[in-house]
């Protein structure tokens, strides 16, 4: 059974987001001539189309991964299927709900981690997930007891769960941004560049745990990430995205079957991406230390 | 599990925040009052410097400086109380985009009632408490004498004024959605705007006319009037209705109009992606 349909999905920043000030300002300017003309004309903001008519589905319990560079539509994508951004056209549906018409009821069954770990940053990791675990629901002496257990094992010394986030570094934040998600057990995980900045030893730790929640609670997953690694040993299928497009969507050895052998060793996502795109997926100034 | 049950845990999560926030800001909260209890000292003594500052010499008999300095104080404090309502409410999106949260909370699922409600029974209790402190301090200093005032009187009428305050905040924190950047600074042009028409300091009477008119549709105006009777001149309760009836109808039409010009707002801010930018 599908867990996310999504179908025909365009979603476009620039000129439909301007303000009514603007728009009012350009059509008295214009003096009542007709044509909206170019869109990086007088003093427009060009557009951008993040989502270009992109039709995919995951399966309940699929770990879906969406591989594609910075800028290639992957966290617009993430924040359409959440709730978080209203789609220009195509529809969403997330377990059986249309994410525009009903966003409760997809909001009561999901939970996202971005790369951002946003928190209160003055608040010690327990107020912070206590916070998030009322806006699910639960009832405070079940949400302290397991907030000190996910944390734990996701490796976080007792002490620190009640020290300000501020004080943590960005991998422990990290962690506390996948305890939050885990408390409200959603049955749609989006995971948008979770292991972004992280040292080798905790991307495998959040790689652990992802792989987990799949196994234990049969949770569904999306994980966005420009880590061809990371997506080739935790996705059953990647969709590989590039400039609001899906350009291919197959499993990781379908993907690599795409391409023959690069002088004799066998083809990795990046040479897939590398032939598809003609880029490569990360730039030399992106690349991580 | 009830909807309601949910709605009201959910609901208690941001006067927990809240609550924890200004714990753990606790050095700020501390400036904050000692700030604010200073300003209305400050306006206070105006009241008992009017002799010496009227042109009329050391002395002017015909102002009753005790009369003064509690018409003075209870601007002070009602606007104080007003005013960190207004502020509470509109920080719901302000400090959410401050911390970079706003994201998380806006996909939680809770209704935005739910979201407003907690958010604003943090706001009155908070401004109870503070502006307590700070009336304790002053009626100390000035040793005001508030045996012949009506209390409960002006407790009710400040209470029916801070629905209007309510839906006058919910509907200005709409702006940050609006205006990532500058939306928190624009809302305090509206607390502004309230305080110059309103008669805080001085009675309308004295403002020109087209202010005068703009007084007519502030709450602020006929709660500061109302609390000033019943504390200035132990004007009954009951007499008091026609100070309560319009703020309670501004209350009535302003919180569901903030509400849905809130609606509008996060429709738009999710329509053009400026959810996930911070001020």
């Amino acid at each position: 059974m599908d867990a996310v349909i999504v179908n025909d999905l365009y979603k476009q920043f620039g000129k439909r987001g301007e303000t009514l000030v603007s728009r009012l300002w350009k059509r008295a300017s214009s003096n009542g001539k007709n044509g909206n003309g170019s869109a990086q004309g007088n003093g427009a903001r060009p557009v951008v189309i993040a989502v270009d008519h992109v039709s995919f589905s995951v399966q309940k319990g699929e770990i879906f991964g969406v591989l594609g560079p910075n800028g290639g539509g992957k966290s617009t994508l993430i924040r359409l299927i959440s709730t978080l951004m209203l789609p220009d056209a195509g529809h969403i549906t997330v377990l059986g709900y249309d994410v525009v018409r009903q966003p409760m009821k997809v909001q009561e069954r999901i939970n996202r981690v971005s790369v951002e770990a946003s928190f209160f940053k003055k608040l010690s990791p327990m107020e912070n997930l206590l916070y998030g675990a009322r806006l699910y629901g639960l009832n405070a002496g079940d949400a302290r007891r397991q907030v000190v257990e996910i944390l734990t094992r996701l490796g976080l010394e007792k002490r620190s769960i009640y020290s300000p986030m501020e004080e943590m570094s960005r991998g422990m934040q990290q962690k506390v941004a996948i305890a939050r998600a885990l408390l409200s057990r959603p049955e749609l995980l989006l995971l948008d560049e979770p292991t972004t900045g992280l040292d080798p030893r905790s991307k495998r730790e959040v790689q652990a745990v992802v792989r987990e929640m799949r196994e234990q609670y049969g949770t569904t997953i999306i994980l966005t990430t420009h880590d061809m690694n990371e997506a080739d040993t935790l996705c059953d299928r990647i969709a590989i995205m590039n400039s609001g497009k899906i350009i291919a969507l197959d499993t990781p050895a379908g993907l690599k079957a795409m391409v023959s052998p690069q002088d004799g060793r066998p083809p990795t996502l990046e040479d897939v991406f590398l032939e598809l795109t003609g880029e490569k997926l990360v730039k030399p100034e992106e690349e991580e230390p | 599990m009830t909807a309601l049950t949910l709605q009201l845990r959910a609901s208690f999560a941001f006067v927990e925040r809240n609550f924890n926030l200004i714990k753990r800001y606790w050095a700020w909260e501390m400036v904050w009052l000692i700030y604010s209890t200073a300003e209305s000292l400050s306006v206070s003594f105006i009241g008992l410097g009017m002799g010496a500052i009227s042109g009329n010499g050391a002395a002017a008999p015909q102002v009753n400086t005790g009369y003064l300095v509690l018409y003075l104080l209870i601007g002070t404090l009602v606007w104080r109380f007003l005013s960190m309502i207004f502020y509470w409410i509109t920080d719901l999106i302000n400090i959410e985009r401050w911390e970079g949260t706003i994201e998380y909370t806006l996909m939680a699922p809770v209704r935005r009632l739910t979201h407003m409600a907690g958010q604003t029974v943090f706001a009155v209790v908070y401004s109870l408490f503070f502006t307590g402190i700070i009336l304790t301090v002053t009626t100390l200093v000035f040793k005001i004498d508030l045996s012949r005032a009506n209390i409960p009187g002006g407790v009710a009428m400040i209470l029916s004024g801070s629905i209007s305050f309510i839906g006058i905040g919910i509907m200005a924190s709409s702006l940050p959605l609006l205006f990532p950047e500058r939306g928190a600074q624009m809302t305090n042009v509206f607390i502004a705007l309230l305080m110059l028409v309103s008669g805080v300091y001085y009675p309308v009477s004295v403002l020109p006319g087209f202010l005068r008119q703009l007084a007519v549709y502030s709450p602020a105006t006929y709660v500061l009037e109302g609390v000033r009777l019943a504390m200035l001149e132990n004007v009954p309760t009951h007499e008091l209705w026609g100070f309560m009836r319009p703020v309670l109808l501004i209350g009535v039409f302003l919180v569901p109009a903030g509400l849905w010009v809130f609606a509008q707002a996060e429709r738009y801010a999710k329509r053009t992606g400026k959810l996930h930018r911070n001020g």
